[in-house]
């Protein structure tokens, strides 16, 4: 059953330094305010993973959390490269970064054989492509009934996966919509979980066939409202094009991001407060 | 270039050119940046009941402004419905139930194979480009796949660091002895030319020139010998109307975004 907890202190209890970590989200409903979580409390050594990793893996790397990274796509959505995930790939800053590269469906596949408790996933992927070169952990098998060659790539079972949605009820309940992304298999691939929510509410009024986490199944359940900010939840922020184009030269050189880091988030409390100095340093309302 | 001024750009009829390419009712995989620009203007001009679904979940999409990003609210809010990315990859890709792959590039060679991983060494990389994301999929499982890019000796080169995503490997049939199911790229649009690929070799081959470009233009910004079809025509300059709907668009997405449509995402 999920507690209603405060996010530092799900993010206390449920990271460990070493784990595998799904913080996922398709440009829609991406879990910044707990990704700032993740660096305010030093977490380090961690394997992340996420289909298309941006702007907060992007600090999450930057600020020499993560050990590795497993990934599809990264970049920064409708703007370019990822500097810091960029440096720690080509040049080791701050330290080396390990990665595992897949495609998309390779990745989306290997969500749902987590969450099916299967030990790999299955798909017809990768032929022709350099990919299974240079990633061990795509292979190929025959299939047993027409004798066919499909990939095959073992399943993601992270530690703890975190997402952001929408609303949650009083017992736990969480609902999403629009692009959900993998965002339902990521959580229920996961030994734990962490949801943000934008509100608690007392009836979800979810229509049967909506994307609902049962609360049983979430370890933990955190209101932050306007927890994806510069990302968006779909009926209650928009996205902010703006801070995505800010954050390039933002990340750009290793000293103006470390700088940047520690004023928005090692020296603030939460994520509100992330959002104050924001707004006083671009000088415009965020959020 | 010839010294009178078209009144069109390069990336305007680049754009043009892809977009007349997708036939209506046409079951279209979208890749975000220019071939969404051109999937979009098609649905606005001349193929309204065009299909868009975008890998991030929504599938007949009809922005009225151009997304910046894949997962963007408006592609949610104007779809007909909206999936689980593990559905889109599952179900309607690799269901065999898209029509083309429209996709963009950061490098591709000369029988179409597409590069978005790495410059130099995989291991010790140039540059770290953003990655496969859905493309080694939509390239193989489309029925057929349009690539839309601007033409240069950097991203047309002679030997890609990486394939990322197959268009005919080594040419010839190799595609079709590799098990790949979709026929492959028919058709490159770049901002001089369309290359399409020879029948037998599957070596690109430009067909169609733009308006005012010469052919030594497009050889000098292709890095290898660039085959030159016996019947080499002159892409039509864009109609009035297809111009005009994309002018409007653009400037729509420019007030709404702040500015033009960006890259990949």
């Amino acid at each position: 059953m999920a507690s209603i907890t405060p996010l530092r202190d799900a993010v206390a209890g449920l990271i460990r330094d070493g784990d595998t970590v799904a913080l996922e989200g398709f440009t829609h409903l991406i879990p910044h305010a707990a990704g700032h979580e993740i660096i305010r409390q030093g977490k380090t050594d961690l394997t992340l993973v996420r289909m298309t990793p941006d702007l907060i893996y992007d600090q999450i790397i930057g600020m020499g959390c993560a050990a590795k990274l497993i990934f599809s796509w990264g970049g920064n959505p409708g703007v370019g490269s990822l500097h810091r995930f960029r440096d720690a790939v080509e040049q080791g800053w701050p330290h080396p970064l390990a990665y595992e590269e897949h495609s998309h469906a390779g990745l989306a596949n290997a969500y749902v054989a987590g969450a099916s408790n299967l030990p790999f996933a299955l798909l017809r992927g990768y032929t022709g492509s350099d990919l299974p070169k240079v990633n061990p952990n795509i292979r190929f098998i025959e299939c047993p009934f027409t004798g066919e060659t499909l990939a095959a790539i073992p399943s993601i079972r992270p530690d703890v996966t975190v997402i952001h949605a929408q609303k949650a009820d009083r017992r736990g309940n969480v609902l999403l919509w629009g692009i959900i992304g993998v965002q339902k298999e990521a959580v229920l691939a996961a030994k734990r979980s962490i949801v943000t929510v934008e509100e608690v509410v007392d009836s979800l009024d979810a229509p049967p066939n909506a994307c609902v986490l049962p609360g049983w199944a979430v370890s933990a359940l955190c209101p932050v409202p306007g927890g994806a900010y510069p990302s968006y939840a779909q009926g209650y922020s928009a996205r902010d094009n703006r801070f995505y184009k800010e954050w390039d030269p933002i990340a750009r050189s290793r000293e103006g991001f470390a700088a940047w880091m520690k004023r928005h988030v090692l020296d603030t409390d939460d994520f509100d407060g992330f959002k104050r100095v924001l707004a006083e340093t671009a000088g415009r309302e965020i959020g | 270039m010839t010294d009178r001024q078209p009144d069109f750009t390069a990336t305007e009829i680049m754009t043009v050119a892809a977009s007349r390419l997708l036939r209506d009712g046409t079951v279209c995989f979208v890749g975000i940046g220019l071939p969404s620009t051109a999937a979009n203007l098609a649905r606005l001009t001349h193929a309204p009941d065009v299909v868009l679904i975008y890998e991030s979940g929504p599938i007949g999409a009809k922005p009225t402004v151009l997304p910046l990003s894949i997962g963007d609210g408006e592609l949610a809010e104007t779809a007909d419905t909206v999936v689980g990315t593990p559905e889109i990859f599952r179900y309607w890709l690799q269901g065999g139930r898209i029509d083309v792959g429209f996709l963009g590039a950061a490098q591709v060679d000369r029988f179409a194979n597409i590069n978005t991983t790495v410059i130099g060494p995989y291991d010790k990389p140039k540059v770290r480009l953003p990655g496969a994301g859905g493309a080694p999929e939509i390239a193989a499982q489309a029925r057929e796949v349009f690539i839309v890019l601007k033409q240069s000796p950097k991203s047309f080169v002679d030997k890609l660091p990486f394939i990322t995503s197959a268009g005919y490997l080594d040419g010839g049939d190799a595609r079709q002895k590799a098990g790949i199911p979709g026929a492959g790229p028919t058709a490159v649009i770049t901002d001089l030319g369309i290359l399409t690929p020879d029948p037998v070799t599957r070596e690109l081959t430009l067909t169609s020139i733009h308006p005012g470009v010469t052919v030594e233009q497009v050889t000098a910004a292709t890095g290898w010998d660039l085959k030159i079809s016996p019947d080499l025509r002159t892409t039509p300059a864009p109609e009035p109307d297809a111009l005009a709907a994309l002018r409007d668009l653009q400037d729509r997405t420019a007030r709404a975004h702040g500015q033009a449509a960006g890259g990949e995402g």
